[in-house]
């Protein structure tokens, strides 16, 4: 292993994989001329995608695309993902990240891979390019929150509701700086996918990765992608944490989060009963086999509430392929859903989805800003797969775990 | 590194969607284009408003959400000399200062200065002066080594000139 560092240390360290999508790459590859960049220095630890807007929406958009083609075909980048093969976020767990690599991509949500123990963070464009060109990157090293969830999880309560319950305590700055540990028996017991929910919603309480320590479900998550161990991670026993939470969720409520922050969770009985116009089942957060399957089994056999508008993406071809194999593709288009392909549109309010002025969303992803999904005037509120999928039913928000169908 | 201008001021956890809404920024890199919608949903007529060399003053947790850097380029774009906050995202800190648009963190100013002071800023001496109200803040200056990206205009120039990291 390397040499022991403090946190406070300013450190410059190479870069195991880079990368960039359609809202960041364009601007990376700029940056990268402009700093007279010629060369890619390490083009095989480059990883492009194309799911912002995807497929484009406009000749603007589309020649932002052009750019990202022609300048990865220029550079040798292989691992280029074009329209339609998933969510970036997803196709680096499922193909490329291992445990103890250092992993940055312009994409804030980009700290998800921490869960597959590796220390990944989110940075701009400018320094993905400095990436390409040099392929290295500085880092401020971080203090850890730690944070220790015990108790196993009521019925109908999901890895999304422990990470919302925990935003909301910790708050949308909470850890600044800061690394979180995810530990307790709870994420022991959790997922590999189930897991990157709540590395993935590290960011919204200001946290630079969401590092889990990899076990034994995290290498066989690995090999069965055809992957190997990595290099081990493990938190220092002796360390000492800047602080460490602990959460007792034996009893926790299906949580949501009410418009216009990420922080502002409520237990879904005090938001119960509203009138919801669309309900969004993706993005990074929720787009996985499990949350397919766990929407699908309360949706199967029944039909959506008529006024309300359910978009079901997938977070890859790969998850896309299994739900279809396994019958749940017929079960969300029989109930009335509408399905997309693979990508982030909905969630960023690109081109997919965009709400009216008064209506009010419920949504999987991980972000409720005001104006996030293209209009400033619509509510949005976060929750998980099956208070999504109940509410969908009802046309209000639901607590799952009282619903009977 | 001075800077003087006018306060502007927002509260606490102005997030990139607010800065600069996702609907635009995917589809063009002509930052001034882009500036036109900056801070949009909060006050539609700012990017008029604004003048060079003005200041934003903000609350806790400036800039959280997205690392689209496009946040601090459209505000450099608009003039903005300097943003000062109680304290800042870490992923927009690190744009800012990559795009050369200096960020400092003073709880005291964030809470003092009104909008419409005038403000002078001393990067290097870690001092604020509210020349309005006639008071000094100070702050932990920032540290040498992103200094220099700022004192080249960004990261962009300092890779230019150095070829690679010089920390």
């Amino acid at each position: 292993m390397g040499r022991r560092v403090e946190a406070g240390d300013l450190i410059v360290v190479n870069v195991d994989l880079v990368m960039a999508h359609d809202g960041t790459a364009p601007l990376a590859i700029k940056s990268f001329r402009e700093m007279g960049g010629e060369r890619v220095k390490h083009p095989e630890r480059v990883v492009f995608v194309i799911d912002h807007i995807a497929p484009s929406s406009s000749e603007d958009v589309s020649k932002l695309h052009k750019l990202m083609r022609d300048f990865a075909s220029e550079q040798g980048i292989e691992n280029f993902y074009d329209v339609g093969e998933g969510v970036c976020h997803q196709l680096l767990a499922e193909r490329h990240v291992e445990p103890g690599m250092i992993v940055v991509g312009g994409d804030s949500h980009t700290c998800m891979h921490g869960a597959l123990g590796a220390f990944a963070t989110g940075v701009g464009s400018t320094e993905v390019a400095a990436v390409l060109k040099t392929g290295k990157i500085w880092f401020k090293v971080p203090e850890t929150l730690k944070i220790q969830v015990e108790g196993s999880l009521p019925p109908m309560v999901t890895p999304k509701d422990v990470i919302l319950h925990i935003i909301g305590e910790v708050k949308a700055d909470g850890a600044t700086y800061k690394a979180v540990e995810y530990g307790g028996e709870t994420v022991r017991q959790m997922s590999v996918e189930g897991r990157l929910t709540l590395s993935n919603m590290a960011v919204e309480m200001g946290g630079k990765t969401g590092l889990i320590e990899p076990d034994e479900k995290t290498l066989e998550y690995l090999k069965s992608r055809g992957r190997g161990p990595g290099k081990p991670l493990k938190g220092d026993r002796d360390a000492e944490h800047a602080e460490t939470l602990n959460f007792d969720v034996s009893r926790l409520e299906p949580q949501v989060a009410a418009p216009p922050t990420v922080d502002n969770v409520k237990p879904v009985s005090e938001v119960e009963g509203l009138e919801i116009d669309q309900v969004f089942l993706g993005s990074c957060t929720n787009a996985r086999l499990e949350d397919r399957r766990l929407a699908a089994s309360i949706l199967k056999g029944r039909k959506i509430h008529p006024r309300v508008r359910m978009l079901v993406v997938p977070a890859s071809r790969t998850v896309y392929l299994q739900a279809l194999r396994e019958g749940l593709v017929e079960v969300f288009l029989e109930a009335g859903c509408v399905l997309c392909n693979p990508g982030c549109g909905v969630c960023v309010g690109g081109h997919q989805g965009v709400p009216a002025p008064g209506e009010v969303v419920l949504s999987t992803s991980n972000r409720n800003f005001v104006g996030r999904m293209g209009c400033p005037e619509a509510d949005i509120y976060l929750a998980s797969p099956a208070t999504a999928a109940v509410s969908a039913l009802t046309g209000k928000i639901t607590n799952p775990a009282g619903w009977k169908p | 590194m001075k800077v003087k201008g006018q306060a502007w001021k927002f509260g606490d956890d102005i997030n990139t969607d607010i800065i600069i809404s996702g609907k635009y920024k995917f589809k063009t890199l002509d930052m001034r284009e882009l500036a036109k919608h900056a801070m949009e949903a909060l006050d539609p007529k700012f990017s008029e408003k604004v003048k060079p060399g003005d200041i934003l003053v903000a609350g806790k947790n400036f800039g959280c959400g997205s690392s689209r850097e496009h946040a601090p380029r459209v505000l450099k774009e608009l003039g903005i000399g300097v943003i000062i906050a109680k304290s800042f995202a870490r992923i927009f800190y690190r744009n800012a200062v990559n795009v050369g648009l200096p960020v400092v963190e003073s709880p005291e100013a964030s809470a003092r200065i009104s909008e419409g002071d005038q403000v002078e800023v001393d990067l290097e001496k870690g001092l604020i002066r509210n020349l309005t109200k006639g008071e000094t803040y100070s702050f932990k200056p920032i540290p040498p080594a992103l200094m220099e990206i700022l004192r080249e205009g960004g990261l962009v120039e300092y890779l230019r000139k150095a070829g690679d990291y010089k920390l």
